[in-house]
């Protein structure tokens, strides 16, 4: 017997492209596409546009002509998901980098969390740009802002879009009260932002009087936008609790308002919790209904129901807008984009929260 | 610590469909009494007017008589809370409550209501209960674990412990085997034997061997076509309805020549 070193490849992998195929055509298509980019002048964005057409191209054909046209058709498939994909990111990953580069310079300046904007005024800019001094002027005053009318927002809307929901799925059945309940949560689910802001700021100047600007008004408007996102969110999250639990529970004597509390709630708490964290996310950055409530302050304001209070959205709003110094707009430039930043991370953190929270509350299981 | 259960001419309810007509039945205490029937013969939805739990479905209602012991479950002003602390059920699909531990479970009744318990009364009402369900011996070292992490077999069992921890009249079980294991089924039958030495337990069954097996008494109920109502055709001792059957129809049935 004369022993074989050929390696047999077997009849069931036969007209398969190589695994590395795709890095061969990505590798091809790289080349070519800087060759043909170079003729016609080059730039980044064109060469990847280039390349990927011509990756999705050559691979698609390459396989057409191997493997058939049904691999064809899946590789095709591939490229176009894939690529939906990578255009989805794109303006992620562009606004993520632009405020990481733009803001960390003014993150970084000392005294930017710890310091408000009282008594900067634009002699100081000038003297940081002409003269190379540091930028003076913080954003405190506006973190606070942001931190204070969102509790506020929170602390209104979760009671108010909680018990909603409650009543939608525990109580409701159907009834045309509780149709009528979701067919206006929808409703106020588009107001446009600008629009809650005027009511309350209009509500405020009826009942209050007029001019009222507080941080408490400008919770009332973020209510108005976050009080459907709870409603909708919660009710979800009350509808998938399982009929078994609550009859269960009612099989034991229990009563139906305690059997939501302690039964149907817990076991839907942590989608709840998570809900109400990206509500929070939702609204912490709205810009117009805090400007038409809380007006724009550059000083520390702690107090929610009285004066103006800034927020980190409408200090980037007047720092961009109305820069300190208006011959010398740089400094007011670094302190928007660091409060950009700021406003960015707290999302972020948020959205961390909420996984967080969904982990903590999420029903146990294991032995 | 059991009572009777007697029903006068019930007829059940969803909105405007009668499901289940003209029932009459003497439910004997400390008995096991199984109820057999193809499917949607309104054998559940029956079981389920016993302790007021139907109504939880929207549109559901009941006419007629449900006595315990002489007491009207249906009398004007009854509260059905009150009724369900006196009956309690274990359901078709074992349902531990997810978001708590074993021992919670167990004193969900207590615990839900908010009623005081000493710790050494809590621990004495679960080891107590655990055991009455057969399931003690096997969970005692890991009480504080979720329900959810037993077995189905387990896990139905904790439901009865859960039930029986209430320290009802009437126990209602709802195919309580139908999602389990032979030998799950087996643990669970025999410990309905125990059951009906201080419970009334009535049961729901598809299977005509447990019937057999486990009941003293058995029901039939029938259905004559789509749309129309369930019907109980015939109670009887179980070996009677089996060994010998007064109707046509539960001969056919409990034969397989049912069609």
């Amino acid at each position: 017997m004369t022993a074989t070193v050929v390696r047999k490849r077997s009849a069931l992998t036969k007209g398969q492209l190589p695994k590395f195929a795709p890095y061969i055509v990505l590798a091809v298509a790289l080349i070519v596409g800087a060759a043909i980019l170079a003729l016609i002048g080059f730039n980044a964005f064109g060469w990847g546009l280039v390349s990927a057409i011509l990756f999705a191209v050559g691979l698609v054909s390459w396989s057409g002509a191997v493997e058939g046209a049904r691999k064809a058709k899946d590789k095709l498939a591939t490229c176009l998901v894939v690529g939906s994909f990578l255009i989805a990111l794109l303006p992620l990953i562009s606004v993520i980098f632009t405020v990481l580069v733009n803001g960390i310079p003014g993150l970084i300046t000392p005294g930017f969390l710890g310091t408000s904007m009282n008594g900067v005024t634009g002699a100081f800019d000038n003297k940081a740009v002409e003269e190379g001094a540091p930028v003076l002027g913080g954003i405190y005053h506006a973190l606070m802002g942001t931190l204070q009318i969102t509790l506020l927002a929170t602390v209104i809307s979760v009671p108010v879009g909680l018990l909603t929901s409650i009543y939608l799925v525990e109580y409701g059945n159907d009834r045309p009260l509780a149709r009528a309940i979701t067919f206006f949560v929808d409703v106020m689910t588009g107001i446009p932002s600008i629009v809650a802001g005027l009511f309350a700021a209009a509500f405020f100047f009826a009942i209050v009087g007029p001019g009222t600007k507080t941080g408490a008004v400008a919770a009332v408007a973020l209510s108005v936008l976050m009080i459907p996102v709870v409603v909708r969110s919660s009710e979800e999250m009350l509808k998938i609790v399982p009929n078994e639990l609550r009859e269960a529970s009612y099989a034991l004597g229990v009563r139906k308002w305690r059997t939501i509390t302690k039964v149907v709630i817990p076991t839907a708490i942590s989608g709840i919790a998570s809900g109400v964290t990206l509500a929070i996310a939702r609204v912490i950055g709205e810009t117009a209904p805090i400007l038409v409530t809380a007006g724009f302050a550059t000083t520390i304001n702690n107090n929610v129901f009285g004066g103006w209070m800034a927020s980190l959205p409408t200090f980037i709003y007047t720092q961009i807008l109305n820069p300190t110094s208006p011959s010398n707009p740089e400094p007011s430039d670094q302190r928007a984009w660091g409060a950009a930043l700021v406003l960015i991370i707290l999302v972020m953190l948020l959205n961390l929260g909420a996984r967080l929270i969904a982990r903590l509350f999420a029903p146990k299981t294991g032995r | 610590m059991s009572k009777r259960i007697d029903v006068k001419d019930l007829n059940v309810y969803y909105g405007n469909f009668l499901a289940v007509e003209d029932v009459n039945i003497n439910i004997q205490a400390k008995s096991v009494t199984a109820f057999i029937g193809p499917s949607g013969c309104g054998k559940s939805t029956f079981l389920r007017t016993l302790n007021r739990m139907h109504e939880v479905l929207p549109g559901a209602r009941v006419e007629g008589e449900v006595l315990l012991d002489g007491n009207n479950f249906y009398g004007p002003g009854v509260d059905p809370v009150t009724v369900r602390t006196q009956v309690g059920m274990v359901f078709q699909r074992p349902n531990p409550f997810p978001t708590m531990s074993i021992r919670d479970n167990v004193l969900a009744g207590v615990k839900l209501n908010n009623k005081k318990i000493s710790k050494g009364a809590a621990d004495a009402l679960v080891e107590k209960s655990l055991v009455g369900a057969n399931l003690w011996n096997e969970v005692k070292d890991r009480l504080d674990k979720p329900g959810s992490g037993l077995s189905g077999g387990q896990q139905q069992r904790l439901c009865i412990a859960r039930a029986i921890a209430v320290e009802p009249q009437v126990i209602l079980m709802d195919e309580p085997c139908s999602a389990l294991d032979p030998i799950s089924t087996l643990a669970v039958e025999d410990l309905i034997n125990e059951l009906k030495d201080q419970y009334t337990v009535v049961i729901v069954t598809h299977n005509m061997q447990q019937a057999a097996r486990v009941s003293d008494k058995t029901a039939f109920f029938n259905i004559a076509g789509t749309g129309k109502p369930g019907k109980l055709i015939e109670f009887a001792d179980t070996t009677s309805i089996f060994n010998n059957p007064g109707q046509k129809a539960t001969e056919d049935y409990v034969s397989g020549r049912f069609g």
